[in-house]
């Protein structure tokens, strides 16, 4: 919340990509130690300090990779959809960088998702998928990414490639609730509860403390790796615009 | 209304004339429903088990073999432009469009459902909510499709890239397909997926033209 007020009064301030240079590289440093500092110490109380639990062992600790990660992947699909609606509606220039930047971190975020919640689940379902309705509606926000990623990249000229992505993650995230709700009226149809997951209602402040510790430090790393990609997209633009200028003289 | 007519008429005009090309859609159908049994076996049960769910699929692949013709050969050969320089806003443009893609694609596909269904062996009670479920559902996806099309017309290989935007969108509508048909055979009733998947339509029938419109503009560009 705090993050998209920040941004939402920056929002005019960072449209000149020369500003944006300025300000990144004052925040970089901060922004990147918060995030090496929390992870850090959210794995170190996750995997080390807090007890294991009574009833899945040590196997739950995953948890604290896979949680913040399904959160992330959601997460940064709302700012790819904010970001292309202000990038379409007021062709703000950074807006465009930032969804066409964020897709890829937030597949890998829904990768890494899908992927712990495999080896979670081997131990304590017994397989390593289970047609789930959470399970399933990640599965297909993975295929929204991945088809997000292949439109940008399929257009030569970038404000194309960045237009017409927008209009896909504007239909994606319309589309996403009737997804996860079809999905879970999927599952209750079909899917007897046989294996059902074993519901933690309260979570022990124990185990509170390094899941939020971890969900800031995800928090932060994407800033991080936004700031990065960004920098890197505003100076390949910036290299390119330089060429043509050399080809035209 | 009469140029919104013009279109559908011409479209649906052209793809008649196409001779066997107009029936691509269908032969997919029925090959891609033939290789089910060849499969999975040809055993009775398990075909009248998974008929539903494969004739769905199979409807819902053939509907997205065609869409990347709905818009390619207008923009290539200049027609699109006139049409948008025209007095028919885009949407309606789109709307005219995805009715001859479902009149061309879709309405074959539900009339040789109940064949292919009798062929799976799927009860019989499921048959006219089958019908019912494709007459509602297939519009749904030639919108969607509209979607993936508008926004990959400009590209030189559109074409696989389509399925990859489109599919996942369609999901609920493969969702609510199936359930409907399930719900029929086993008595639980069709009525709400089918109220789901009409309000599905509704919802499509407005918001696809203005997202396809958007794309189209940008690729007019």
């Amino acid at each position: 919340m705090v993050k998209r007020t920040k941004k939402r009064a920056g929002w005019h301030f960072l449209a000149n990509p020369a500003r944006f240079m300025r300000f990144s590289r004052v925040i970089f440093p901060w922004v990147a130690g918060l995030s090496v500092l929390t992870i850090v110490a959210g794995l170190v109380l996750g995997l080390g300090v807090v007890p294991p639990d009574y009833q899945q062992g040590d196997a739950y600790r995953i948890m604290f990779v896979h949680v913040p990660s399904a959160w992330m992947g959601l997460f940064i699909y709302g700012v790819m959809a904010v970001s292309s609606a202000v990038g379409f509606i007021w062709r703000h220039p950074l807006a465009d960088l930032v969804a066409k930047s964020s897709a890829p971190i937030g597949a890998c975020f829904t990768f890494i998702c899908l992927f712990t919640g495999s080896l979670w689940g081997e131990p304590m379902w017994g397989t390593w998928w289970v047609w789930d309705a959470r399970l399933t509606s990640m599965l297909v926000l993975l295929f929204l990414y991945l088809g997000y990623i292949a439109l940008h990249a399929a257009y030569q000229d970038p404000t194309k490639g960045a237009r017409a992505a927008g209009i896909l993650a504007l239909v994606g995230v319309i589309n996403l609730p009737i997804v996860k709700y079809s999905v879970n009226w999927w599952n209750t149809l079909h899917q007897p509860a046989t294996i059902s997951k074993i519901d933690a209602p309260s979570i022990d402040p124990t185990m509170a403390a390094p899941l939020m510790l971890m969900i800031v430090g995800f928090m932060a790393y994407y800033a991080t790796v936004l700031i990065i990609r960004l920098r890197a997209e505003i100076a390949s633009r910036r290299i390119r615009n330089l060429r043509l200028a050399q080809v035209g003289a | 209304m009469s140029i919104f007519l013009t279109i559908v008429r011409r479209d649906i005009g052209l793809a008649v004339r196409g001779g066997i090309g107009s029936l691509v859609a269908v032969v997919f159908f029925i090959i891609a429903v033939a290789l089910f049994p060849l499969g999975v076996g040809p055993e009775l049960n398990l075909l009248t088990r998974i008929a539903p769910g494969v004739l769905w699929v199979c409807a819902l692949l053939a509907t997205m073999l065609s869409l990347d013709s709905l818009f390619r050969e207008d923009y290539e050969d200049g027609n699109l432009e006139q049409i948008a320089l025209g007095v028919l806003p885009l949407e309606a443009v789109v709307l005219a469009k995805a009715l001859a893609h479902w009149i061309t694609t879709g309405l074959p596909l539900i009339l040789c459902a109940p064949v292919l269904a009798v062929m799976l062996n799927m009860s019989t009670n499921g048959f006219a909510v089958l019908m019912l479920s494709l007459l509602i559902g297939t519009p749904i996806l030639s919108l969607i499709g509209t979607v993936g099309a508008a926004l990959t017309v400009s590209l030189r290989r559109g074409g696989v890239l389509i399925a990859l935007l489109v599919l996942p969108l369609s999901v609920p509508v493969l969702i609510f397909g199936v359930g409907a048909v399930e719900g029929a055979i086993f008595g639980l009733g069709a009525r709400s997926p089918l109220m789901i998947l009409a309000a599905g339509l509704v919802a499509a029938l407005v918001l696809a033209p203005v997202a396809s419109a958007a794309a189209l503009k940008m690729a007019l560009e």
